[in-house]
């Protein structure tokens, strides 16, 4: 099919499949996901999506197959081989939540503070140096803090720092999550449908907040959504799935117009029907 | 029973009132009217009717009482016919009191406990903000606006009050004992507060970090003639370890689950002690545990060098509870600083974010086996200097010191100053090791009033006393976080 050509995909998804017992979720499926593109990954329910996501990054162990991942200097992580904090911290892939999993009861810094843990873990050399106070790490703190305040004030929650997360509105939280896993820095962000719950207005916010991190940040966003109108005007590339199979795969102009996914999913208006 | 309506009728109440009387009558008749004596060849049955009366007339007074004070009806109208009907409601059982006592203090002693009842539920009333007179409310926001204003200086006080107490004209020998104890357990709930506040594991055995420290410590002294200040850190390094050992095989294990291992893991540890004779003594313990020493000065009548000759006073054993107080005060305090530093730091903030969402933090790159151990071997660590510190200040230890008992207290007293606050914690052990002290002489209802205030606590503040989270980092403005939203912890 037309995949745009891409020079040095991030990640590359080789014959994964996954089964839970006799249930084949995925079935040998094959993609790739480039660096400043947002891939989109659609399908209707129990189409295996999510499913994808957590082999990825490592909450299931693939039955088979090879996902792998390359970062700008060319090191490579074989993702199926890793454990899932191993996956965030070394192979930088940061991700959301389908129900959202924010730390409700730390306020909305403290929660991109979370998500630099490792890098300050570095710096407070264990605890002992962060313990005694040395400069070191007062140094990378402020440091964490300044990118968190970035973060803020791209997702428009600046003013809302000091708020426990779990006050906010489901359409902030949503923005908090994206952020929490862009503090991370990586180079792969999976976000499992962003766009669910909010209203047309914040779904514009998102598909803002997406396309610039897209220009901004060279890196590579994978995509799990059913609003079709922030798969469409966002997405550079769609993978359709259906029954843990993949169907289609190109941009999102030959997606829609492509008879498999029509049929198996996006279905055609009712006045075409008649 | 379900709350009745407000607006009940005197029907209903009436009914309310005889249904409560056949509940209880049903419940207490064997129970309290039928007395059971075990003689030889047979079991002799005594009838103790007036027993069973008083107390089914006692507790359809109290429900009487509950609608009229608590539940306000709208019938009858008027709250002065409420509160005098609530007034007269505790005479009526007096008859069957009277057959059943005949002992006019006690009589007096009853109607004395059934209106401080009435007050009770009156300020109970009020204190929901819906009474009549917004009197009560008032107070109740001019004292959170207090709190809001002069709430961080509270721990100073209280730190100055602590190392002011041993030379106040107030303080004795039993004062002195009782603060060493009720010291003794902050610490150790501040200990505990690292698990099950902070990273949500929740421990039911940690007595056994005490009792590895005490042992370590009592072992070390005695055997091979170490002082106090070399094998207090080896203690505590020891307990540690043990932490780590023990937190490897339940960190797979949550919840519910998590807590019957710990408890599981705190028996094995006394049952160790009791059975490794050789190296333990046995239920026997360990005697003569030597005490610790000022610098090198022993605090004792006849030491050299002895703390009262180098400085010229006269001896006084309290020298020497005044000294462990000190010790027991620092080691505590040494435990607050610490875990205060480490809420701040990314490690105690990986704990905290443990116990919001365990799977974010996987997927935040946090390696959630070593957090989980750090929490575990960090709270064991300053169980493990509580231990040593109890050593040397008994001088004696056997493994009846570390019961499954303690574990509980130490658990009660972090979850009743509310899980994570450090205030609270120190609140607590206050009250529930202070005052257990302090009841002494009410013996065997000592255990009574700790269940009503622990049923109390669990109605009225189900998250503890002290329950607003402070933020470990802010940009404009220190906010607390309301207890509703912060999780308690999966382990």
């Amino acid at each position: 099919m037309n995949a745009k050509p891409t020079a040095t995909p991030i990640l590359e998804v080789s014959h994964l499949t996954m089964r839970f017992g006799g249930l084949v979720a995925i079935d040998d499926l094959s993609f790739t996901a480039a660096r400043n593109d947002i891939t989109a990954l659609i399908g209707p329910n129990g189409a295996g999506k999510t499913t994808v996501f957590n082999c990825i990054t490592g909450f299931y162990k693939p039955t088979e197959g090879m996902i792998a991942l390359t970062h700008d200097d060319g090191t490579r992580h074989l993702l199926e081989r890793l454990d899932d904090h191993v996956i965030a911290r070394r192979a930088r892939v940061g991700r959301t939540f389908q129900n959202i999993r924010l730390f409700g009861g730390m306020t909305v810094l403290e929660n991109l503070m979370v998500a630099q843990h490792n890098p300050l873990v570095h710096a407070s050399k264990f605890a002992i140096a962060g313990l005694l106070g040395l400069s070191g790490y007062r140094e990378k703190e402020r440091e964490a803090v300044e990118r968190a305040k970035h973060w803020l004030e791209k997702i428009e929650l600046i003013d809302r720092a000091d708020d426990p997360a779990a006050d906010l509105p489901y359409g902030a939280q949503r923005r908090l999550e994206i952020a929490r896993a862009m503090c991370m820095q990586p180079v792969l962000l999976c976000l499992d449908e962003p766009a669910a719950g909010l209203n047309p207005r914040e779904s514009d916010r998102l598909n803002q907040l997406l396309l610039s991190i897209r220009a901004e940040e060279k890196i590579a966003i994978l995509l799990i959504e059913h609003d079709m109108s922030v798969v469409m005007e966002i997405s550079d590339h769609i993978a359709v799935l259906d029954y843990g199979c993949k169907i289609s795969d190109g941009s999102p102009e030959f997606i829609r117009n492509d008879p498999h996914v029509i049929a198996a999913y996006l279905g055609v208006e009712d006045d075409e029907v008649a | 029973m379900p709350e009745p309506s407000r607006t009940s009728p005197s029907g209903v109440i009436a009914k309310d009132v005889a249904l409560t009387g056949v509940l209880a009558t049903g419940l207490f008749m064997f129970l309290l009217g039928i007395h059971t004596e075990d003689v030889p060849g047979t079991l002799l049955l005594t009838p103790r009717p007036w027993l069973l009366a008083s107390t089914v007339a006692i507790v359809m007074a109290g429900r009487l009482m509950l609608h009229m004070l608590y539940w306000w009806p709208s019938d009858p109208p008027t709250r002065n016919m409420r509160i005098a009907i609530a007034l007269l409601a505790p005479l009526a059982p007096l008859f069957f009191v009277w057959m059943l006592v005949d002992d006019p203090v006690e009589i007096a002693l009853y109607l004395a406990g059934m209106y401080l009842l009435a007050a009770a539920l009156l300020v109970l009333r009020y204190a929901r903000g819906e009474g009549p007179s917004p009197r009560l409310g008032i107070a109740q926001e001019k004292l959170v606006d207090f709190w809001d204003r002069f709430g961080h200086m509270f721990g100073g006080v209280l730190v100055v009050i602590a190392c002011a107490l041993p030379f106040m004209p107030f303080t004795d020998r039993y004062i002195l004992d009782v603060s060493i104890m009720v010291l003794t357990y902050i610490m150790l709930g501040w200990g505990l507060n690292i698990v099950v506040g902070l990273a949500g594991l929740l421990d039911l055995g940690y007595v056994a970090f005490y009792a590895v420290g005490a042992y370590s410590y009592a072992l070390l002294a005695t055997h091979f003639e170490l002082s106090f200040w070399v094998a207090l850190p080896l203690a505590g390094l020891l307990a540690a370890v043990w932490g780590i050992i023990l937190g490897f095989p339940v960190l797979r294990l949550r919840g519910d689950y998590l807590a019957i291992v710990t408890l599981a893991f705190g028996e094995i540890i006394r049952i160790v002690l009791i059975n490794w004779y050789s190296l333990t003594n046995g239920p026997d313990g360990i005697s003569r545990i030597p005490r610790p020493s000022f610098f090198g000065l022993e605090l004792t009548r006849r030491g050299d060098p002895s703390f009262h000759d180098f400085f010229g006073i006269p001896y006084s054993p309290v020298h020497r509870i005044i000294f462990l107080y000190y010790i027991i005060l620092a080691l505590a305090l040494l435990t607050n600083i610490i875990t205060n530093r480490l809420r701040k730091l990314p490690v105690g903030r990986a704990w905290e974010a443990l116990r919001e969402d365990e799977i974010a933090c996987r997927a935040l790159g946090i390696n959630t086996r070593n957090t989980k151990l750090t929490a575990f071997a960090i709270g064991a660590m300053f169980g493990g200097f509580a231990g040593s510190f109890f050593a040397t200040r008994q001088g004696f230890i056997s493994p009846e010191s570390f019961t499954f008992i303690e574990s509980a207290i130490i658990l009660a007293i972090v979850v009743l100053g509310g899980m994570g606050s450090q205030i609270g914690v120190v609140i607590a052990a206050v009250v529930m090791i202070g005052g257990f002290e302090l009841f002494r002489e009410l013996e065997q209802y000592r255990m009574l009033m700790f269940g009503l205030l622990m049923v109390g606590i669990m109605v009225w503040r189900p998250r503890g006393l002290i329950t607003a989270r402070e933020p470990s980092v802010y940009l404009k403005e220190k906010k607390a976080v309301s207890a509703d939203l912060v999780q308690e912890g999966q382990g």
